[in-house]
């Protein structure tokens, strides 16, 4: 595929190049959308089409100011400030509890595997719509019961309520990330530090976490990232003090569409090219580690 | 025999084994346990209890109890509205429920299977103490002690004598299932036994009063004039063929101004409750009002499963709902074609894609992926944005067609709000999801196999058609019921960019659930889709295995 012979016939060499131009075509399709975004943030006007001055590359028809309302309008700093505070809370819950289920799951002998790893991963299979109906219902109830028995303030349960809900579509991504991980791991090693008379707890922090911490830290990514990310279900938990940076986008969208919308997309672009790299380092490191490639 | 092998604590091998092998199950499940826990309590139980309602439907039964027990003997066939046993006891029923603001719940629940019962519900609730006034004016006029709270109070309360607790808990437990409120018995007052035999439906009704008085207007029951439903209920009472033998065995306060009052009783010009029922609104003699309420009684009903297939109970057993209501069958259809669109799509520009990233040297593969996983990475609500900036009448692709002068420019393409919005962005956001497993399959077919196949004769097609693609099937199995397990749930994109004709059955449930409050008909579509998407789901870990998901290729 990658070269072409020297006897091919001028038919295959048409089909050679043709196939490499839709090739091209499809890739083209899968980035524009997300690179034209980029330059018309940069617009001038409120319009959502390059304008003639930016099509001739006139310095006056570029400028920065849907970057400067997305970060001083309190329309868009408050939901910020919540997607902030929601994704790592919702991220350690996730990471926490999926990475301890994910050593119970790797161990052998686990009885009903296959159902509780059905279950886990759940939240990844079910329709968002059906998770967010099913914790619209269940969690105002909750809320409710937090007020009254807890003693909690309004806007505090809210938070738990999003933060719970998220924590919840997270597990899947830490589960199969760290299983991954652990499929490569040498028992033996944990063996040997028990041998050697390490407590459970010291061989788990200092034997078994550094070796798996790759694919904890990229389950962590990917839990932060569906939190970040997520709609359907703080539309339907969450009250309007949560509103998160999607949702604040989603309304946008829906409603009167604001050129800051391109703004925020292309600083959103920035945090998933940097999420990306990350996790793609962290998974030939961990390749890497266990000896599973060469580079 | 052969000696049996002891561990080195002495206990047979066998047992010895068996316990570590238990204490390994142990420790596996204990750190299972918090999460699994943790799942069920966050989202299995809500998704459960969110199903249940699918089916649920005892708002009928505890809003309008006794007249859902006096109409189980009223039939139907006879196409004629029921008696006045059926219209009394919806006039204490619906009393009640209109001092508790529930039967407009009730109301626009039955209007879901009936247009036009809400109003019906909303305009008696407000002229039901009408017909109770008349009774309270006339016992007034007869003797003002009638309208004194206190007075009802010396009449009704214990005063050491025996007590009809028993009453007092079914209002009790009539009044919880309605209000949802914790209602409570430990109130000022204590319905007698003797008043409770003599005047049995007042009895009632106070106590229902009293209940409701004390637990949710927080009020003193001795200071406040009772519900006029209590005076009506005085009256029924009194008229009781009965009522003379009873208040002639009663003998305890008041005995006489009831005496006094049970002389008046025929003299009260008042219709009867089917009349001023009919006043209120005609709709009350219609059968088929009656006959909704009595084929929604009982507290499960298949009815929201049978409407999301545009099916409704009738009397006459299943039908089809009227022509013009028929939307969920075309939306489930329009859902699955668009889906299967999606998918088709997402091969046909997927596999290429796929196919040159196996071929090409890890390296420029590496590179290339770049490509496929950012998209990946990048937000839904960016990429969602995205199209409906390109797509827009003067967005940039119409602009770029006009410029070509492919497209007049008052005749622009309308790629957005309809069928072709959701399809185009919607394959864009499911394709990285097809390219990633066809490609882990991809990879593992030896070029060495195409090159056999050439050299034993094969041209280039039939190379590719009868060598290749077969073993690339699995990869393509794995990457369509992935994007259409995701397609046929989504709801953000095809609501930004779907306008009307483009939207699936996941929006009739935001709907639902937001707009029009038909908890049980979104409940119902949502249960279909799950099954749906249970089933695939189930058919994708049979033929990839559930653990053999990955995720960023």
């Amino acid at each position: 595929m990658s070269t072409l012979p020297p006897y091919a016939t001028t038919g295959q060499k048409i089909w050679h190049y043709s196939f490499r131009v839709i090739v091209g075509l499809v890739l083209f399709f899968l980035i524009a959308p997300i690179v034209t975004i980029i330059p018309l943030s940069f617009n001038a006007e409120n319009f959502f089409t390059f304008t003639p001055k930016m099509l001739a590359l006139d310095p006056e028809g570029y400028s920065l100011k849907h970057y400067r309302d997305f970060f001083s309008n309190p329309e868009w700093t408050r939901p910020l400030k919540n997607s902030l505070i929601i994704a790592p809370f919702a991220t350690i819950i996730s990471v926490s509890l999926g990475t301890l289920a994910a050593i119970g799951l790797s161990q052998s002998h686990v009885p009903f595997r296959r159902a509780i790893m059905a279950i886990m991963i759940s939240p990844m299979i079910v329709p968002l719509i059906i998770s967010a109906t099913g914790m619209f219902f269940f969690y105002s109830q909750m809320g409710l019961w937090m007020e009254e028995y807890l003693g909690m303030s309004r806007s505090v349960t809210g938070y738990v309520k999003v933060i719970l809900a998220h924590a919840a579509l997270g597990i899947p991504f830490v589960i199969i990330t760290v299983t991954a991980t652990l499929v490569g791991f040498d028992e033996s090693l944990t063996r040997a530090a028990a041998n050697m008379g390490a407590t459970p707890t010291v061989t788990f922090f200092r034997v078994q976490m550094p070796l798996i911490l790759p694919g904890v830290i990229s389950g962590g990514l990917f839990a932060f990232i569906t939190s970040f990310d997520e709609v359907v279900v703080v539309l339907f938990v969450g009250a309007a003090a949560q509103k998160t940076l999607p949702w604040q986008m989603f309304t946008g969208l829906r409603e009167q569409i604001s050129p800051t919308i391109l703004a925020v997309a292309t600083v959103l672009v920035c945090v998933s090219i940097l999420l990306l790299a990350t996790v793609e380092m962290l998974r030939r490191r961990s390749e890497r580690l266990r000896g599973m490639s060469p580079g | 025999m052969s000696e049996q092998v002891l561990a080195a604590d002495g206990r047979p091998l066998k047992s010895s084994l068996n316990r570590a092998l238990r204490r390994q199950k142990m420790r596996a499940l204990m750190l299972i346990a918090p999460l699994l826990l943790f799942i069920m309590l966050t989202f299995v139980i809500p998704i459960g209890q969110m199903l249940f309602r699918s089916v649920e439907n005892q708002i009928v039964g505890n809003t309008i109890p006794k007249t859902v027990a006096a109409l189980a003997a009223w039939d139907a066939d006879q196409n004629e509205a029921p008696d006045e046993t059926v219209f009394q006891a919806l006039f204490y029923d619906m009393f009640v429920a209109a001092e508790a603001k529930e039967h407009t719940k009730l109301g626009s629940r039955l209007n879901y299977e009936q247009a036009g019962i809400s109003s019906l519900f909303r305009k008696s609730g407000r002229s039901l103490s009408d017909i109770g006034e008349l009774y309270q004016d006339a016992f007034e006029d007869l003797n003002p002690a009638w309208g004194d709270g206190a007075f009802w109070f010396d009449l009704m309360n214990d005063n050491g004598g025996a007590i009809a607790s028993g009453l007092m808990i079914q209002q009790r437990d009539r009044l919880k299932r309605l209000t949802s409120a914790d209602i409570s018995l430990d109130v000022d007052f204590a319905l007698r036994g003797d008043i409770a035999q003599a005047l049995p439906l007042t009895a009632q009704q106070y106590a229902s009063w009293a209940l409701y008085t004390a637990n949710v207007d927080n009020d003193v029951i001795a200071e406040e004039t009772p519900w006029e439903a209590v005076y009506a209920a005085l009256a029924d009472d009194l008229r009781d063929p009965e009522a003379g033998a009873r208040l002639a065995a009663y003998d305890g306060p008041g005995a006489d101004s009831l005496l006094a009052a049970l002389a008046i009783v025929p003299d009260i010009a008042a219709p009867s409750y089917k009349d001023a029922f009919a006043e209120i609104d005609s709709g009350w003699l219609e059968p088929r009002v009656w006959q909704t309420i009595q084929t929604y009684s009982p507290p499960f009903t298949p009815g929201y499963f049978l409407n999301s297939i545009d099916l409704e109970q009738t009397p006459n057993g299943i039908e089809w709902r009227p022509e013009n209501q028929q939307i969920y069958l075309t939306l489930f259809w329009r859902t699955l074609v668009m889906s299967l669109t999606i998918t088709g799509s997402c091969i046909l520009l997927g596999y290429p894609v796929a196919w040159m990233l196996a071929n090409l040297p890890a390296r420029t593969a590496n590179l290339l992926m770049i490509l496929v996983l950012l998209p990946f990475w990048t937000s839904l609500l960016v990429r969602t944005s995205a199209w409906k900036v390109l797509l827009q009448d003067q967005g940039v692709i119409n602009s770029l067609l006009v410029w070509i002068g492919l497209v007049a420019d008052d005749n622009r393409l309308s790629l957005i709000n309809n069928a072709t919005g959701t399809i185009i962005a919607m394959t864009h956001i499911l394709l990285p999801f097809m390219i990633l497993p066809l490609y882990s399959v991809l990879k593992t077919i030896p070029p060495s196999y195409l090159r056999a196949a050439k050299s034993l004769g094969a041209t280039n097609w039939t190379a590719f058609w009868r060598v290749y693609f077969p073993q690339s099937i699995p990869g393509i199995g794995a990457g369509s019921i992935l994007c259409f397990i995701l397609s046929i749930g989504y709801y953000i994109t095809p609501e930004i960019v779907g306008g009307t004709r483009g939207v699936f059955i996941s929006n009739r449930i935001a709907y639902h659930i937001s707009t029009s409050l038909n908890w049980g008909l979104a409940a119902a579509l949502g249960a279909i889709l799950l099954a749906a998407v249970l089933l695939l789901y189930w058919a994708y870990d049979r033929i990839v295995g559930i653990d053999n998901v990955k995720l960023g290729g």
